[in-house]
C-alpha cells in the first residue's frame, strides 16, 4: 500500500551522520589537523582562498577538511561564511611592484633588474612518483642564501618607459564589486577581472587554452610572472594615515600581446592581467589570457565569435559555486514538472495516433 | 558557531533592506525583473537561494511559515529550508496553507485559495522567459524595454505547427497587466490561472540570476495563447486515489513493475485535510475503527 513519503527529516539527519563518519574515514588512521592541511596542502588552501574570495589559510584548511577534500565544496563553505562578515572598509591598493618575491620569471627578457627567481616550482621536476614520500622519510632542508635587496620593478614598466606598451589605464573611481551589486552587462574591466579572479580555475584555464588554439588568439607572452607577499595597508580615519594590517601572498601575471596602432598611431604592445590569492600561477596566467581576449572591443579587434571574447558567456559561467549549485539542483524532485510533461506527451501521442488511424480508414 | 551569531533570519539588516527595496520596486512595476545583489547563502544556488533571501527579507518574528517543494511539505529540500528558518529566525512553522502568513514554494501554488495578507514566495531558477529564445541578458533586457515579444509568439506558433498545440507544460509564459511577459517559475500550467487576481502578494526570487519580481494582490495575469488555440490548464485525467478529489493537481506514483500506478494530490496538506474530513479515494486505506 502506498503511503505518502514521510520522514524527510529523519533521512536528512541520518545522511548527515553518515557523512561525518565517511569524512573521518578509518578511525585507526590518525585524524588530519587543520595545521597539517594548511602546511602540507598549501596549494589546495590557496585555491580555496582565491575562489572563495577570502584570505584566511586556517579557515580554508578547515573548509577542505570539512569538505573531505572536495575543493569546490570547500570554496562554497568559505563563500557562505564570507557573506556573513561585516565590512569595516577597504584597503589601499596593494603595491605588487614592492612584493617580497619568492618566484619571478619573465619569458620576454633573459635578464631583468632584480633578476629571475625560480622559487618553489614544479617546473623542471621530472614527474616521477617519489616513493620516498610514502616511506615517511624526512625532507632535507633546502640550501639558503640571503635575500636579494635589489628592487625588482614590474618588467612591463620598463617597456612602458619606451612607449612600446599601451599605457595603463588609471582611474580614481572605486571599482564596482560583484559581491555587493548585481552583475550587469556590459561589465567594465575591473569587474571582469574580479569575476575571473574568483572564477573556477579549470574553466578559466580551458578558456585561456582555447585562445591559444585559435579561438580568439591574442599572441601572449608572459612578460612577467611574480609570486610573493605584499603588505596590506589601510587608512584608519581616526589616525589619518595608513597602517599595515597584514600581508597576503599573491600571484601576478602580466602578458605582452600583439599590437594596436594604425598608420597614424604608432604600434604598441597590449596587456593582459591576472592576479590571484596565494601561489597559483596556472590560474594567474589563464586569467591574463582571458582578460586580454575579452578586451577585443576596446582594442578595435574583430569579434570572431570565440567563447573567450564573449563577456556574457565568460562572466555568467565562470563561477563554480553558481554552476555547481544549478547543475546539481536537477537531482532535486521535479515530480510536478515531469508530470505535466508526461501528461502532455501522452496527449500528443494520443492525438497523433488518432490522426493516423483516421488517415488509414 | 552558535545560532546567536546570526542575525534574525540569517541575513544582516543592510542586506534585508537592499532586498526589500528590490521587492518594493518589483511590486511597483509588476512583472519587471529587478536586479538585486544576491548573497551567497549557506545552501547551493539552484536550491532556492532566491526564495530564501526573499523570505528572510519578509519574515517578522510574528510570522508563521510554510515551505513546500512540489506541493509537499515533507520533501527533503522543503524540510531543509523550513529547518533553516526555524533555526535562524525562530518563527513558527506550519504545514497548513490557511495558517501560514508566509509560504515559500517550489513549483506549485497551493490548492487552497490564498487570502489577503498572505505572502507566497516562489523559488525561480531562470527568471527570464525569453532566455531560451535569446541567451544574451543584454538583448533580453532590451526586448522587455521595447515590449518586443514577437519572438515568443513565433515560438508558441511553431509549437502548434509541429505538435498541434503549445508544447510547454510548465513555466508557461504569462503577460502581466498587459505589459511585461513573465516566467511564473516552473509551476505546471495547471496553476497559471491562480496567478491572476490573487488576493495574496506573490514574490519571485532568483538567487543565482540575481533577479526579483513580483505580483501585487489582484494583478491581472494572462497566459499567452492564440484566439484559435486558447490556453488550457491541463492535468492528468484522474481523481486522487487517496482523497478522491477530481480537481487538484496530481502526482503519478509507480506502484509495481507491471504498469501499476496511482495518482495522488501533489499538495499534501490539501489531500490530508480532505481525508481528515472523510473524503475517500479509490485506493484510500480502510478507516480503522
Amino acid at each position: 500500500m502506498y503511503v505518502a513519503t514521510k520522514g524527510g527529516e529523519r533521512a536528512i539527519e541520518a545522511a548527515h551522520q553518515w557523512l561525518a563518519e565517511e569524512r573521518r574515514g578509518d578511525r585507526d588512521v590518525p585524524e588530519l589537523s587543520i595545521a597539517q592541511i594548511r602546511e602540507q596542502m598549501s596549494l589546495a588552501v590557496n585555491r580555496v582562498m582565491a575562489e572563495g574570495s577570502l584570505y584566511d589559510p586556517d579557515l580554508a584548511a578547515l573548509a577542505i577538511k570539512q569538505a573531505r577534500g572536495d575543493l569546490i565544496e570547500a570554496i562554497f563553505l568559505i563563500r557562505a561564511y564570507r557573506t556573513t562578515l561585516p565590512r569595516f572598509g577597504a584597503s589601499l591598493p596593494v603595491e605588487t611592484g614592492e612584493m617580497a618575491i619568492t618566484r619571478r620569471v619573465s619569458a620576454t627578457f633573459k635578464d631583468v633588474p632584480g633578476g629571475q627567481v625560480l622559487g618553489p616550482t614544479f617546473d623542471y621536476t621530472h614527474r616521477l612518483l617519489d616513493f620516498k614520500l610514502a616511506a615517511e622519510g624526512t625532507t632535507p632542508e633546502a640550501q639558503r642564501k640571503s635575500a636579494d635587496e635589489t628592487p625588482a620593478p614590474h618588467i612591463l614598466d620598463l617597456l612602458d618607459r619606451d612607449g612600446l606598451m599601451e599605457p595603463l589605464e588609471t582611474s580614481e573611481d572605486t571599482p564596482s564589486d560583484l559581491t555587493r551589486e548585481p552583475l550587469e552587462m556590459p561589465a567594465d574591466r575591473p569587474l571582469r577581472l574580479q569575476a575571473l579572479a574568483r572564477g573556477d580555475e579549470g574553466f578559466v584555464l580551458s578558456l585561456a587554452y582555447s585562445t591559444q588554439r585559435g579561438y580568439g588568439r591574442t599572441h601572449a607572452f608572459v612578460g612577467e610572472l611574480r609570486i610573493g607577499t605584499c603588505a596590506v595597508e589601510m587608512e584608519i580615519p581616526e589616525l589619518g594615515f595608513a597602517v599595515e594590517i597584514g600581508e597576503v601572498e599573491l600571484s601576478e601575471c602580466e602578458t605582452v600581446n600583439q599590437f594596436t596602432g594604425s598608420k597614424t598611431e604608432p604600434a604598441q604592445f597590449t596587456r593582459g592581467y591576472g592576479l590571484v590569492f596565494g601561489q597559483n600561477e596556472r590560474k594567474s596566467i589563464s586569467m591574463s589570457l582571458v582578460d586580454r581576449a575579452l578586451r577585443w572591443e576596446e582594442l578595435g579587434e574583430d569579434n570572431t565569435g570565440a567563447p573567450a571574447q564573449d563577456a556574457e558567456f565568460v562572466l555568467y559561467h565562470c563561477d563554480n559555486i553558481q554552476a555547481t549549485g544549478f547543475l546539481e539542483h536537477i537531482k532535486l524532485p521535479h515530480y510536478v514538472d515531469f508530470q505535466s510533461e508526461l501528461e502532455l506527451i501522452r496527449r500528443l501521442r494520443r492525438e497523433a495516433g488518432a490522426e493516423e488511424r483516421e488517415a488509414a480508414e | 558557531m552558535s545560532d546567536q551569531a546570526f542575525n534574525f533570519a540569517y541575513l544582516d539588516e543592510a542586506t534585508k533592506r537592499m532586498i526589500r527595496r528590490a521587492l518594493l520596486k518589483g511590486i511597483a512595476v509588476p512583472g519587471y525583473q529587478v536586479p538585486f545583489a544576491s548573497r551567497e547563502m549557506p545552501m547551493p544556488y539552484g536550491w532556492g537561494t532566491g526564495g530564501v533571501q526573499v523570505t528572510a527579507a519578509c519574515l517578522t518574528p510574528e510570522d508563521t511559515l510554510k515551505v513546500i517543494d512540489q506541493g509537499a511539505d515533507d520533501t527533503t529540500n522543503a524540510v531543509s529550508i523550513r529547518a533553516f528558518f526555524a533555526r535562524t529566525a525562530g518563527v513558527e512553522t506550519t504545514t497548513r496553507t490557511g495558517e501560514a502568513s508566509v509560504i515559500q514554494t517550489r513549483h506549485r501554488i497551493p490548492e487552497e485559495p490564498l487570502v489577503e495578507g498572505q505572502i507566497l514566495v516562489y523559488q525561480v531558477p531562470i527568471p527570464e522567459p525569453l532566455r531560451f529564445l535569446e541567451p544574451r541578458e543584454s538583448e533580453t533586457r532590451k526586448m522587455h524595454a521595447l515590449e518586443e515579444y514577437g519572438l515568443m509568439h513565433v515560438k508558441l506558433y511553431e509549437d502548434i505547427a509541429r505538435h498541434g498545440e503549445i508544447s510547454t507544460a510548465y513555466a508557461y509564459p504569462v503577460r502581466v497587466e498587459g505589459r511585461y511577459v513573465m516566467d511564473p517559475s516552473p509551476i505546471p500550467k495547471f496553476d497559471n490561472p491562480k496567478l491572476s487576481d490573487n488576493p495574496a502578494i506573490q514574490l519571485f526570487g532568483a538567487g543565482r540570476e540575481q533577479r526579483i519580481y513580483a505580483l501585487p494582490p489582484y494583478t491581472q495575469v494572462v497566459s499567452l495563447d492564440f484566439e484559435d488555440h486558447p490556453f488550457v490548464a491541463s492535468k492528468a485525467e484522474h481523481s486522487c486515489d487517496l482523497c478522491g478529489c477530481g480537481t487538484s493537481y496530481l502526482d503519478e506514483v509507480i506502484t509495481d513493475d507491471r504498469g501499476g500506478r496511482m495518482f495522488v494530490c501533489s499538495d499534501t496538506d490539501f489531500c490530508e485535510t480532505r481525508r481528515a474530513q472523510g473524503h475517500r479515494g479509490r485506493l484510500a486505506p480502510e478507516e480503522r475503527t
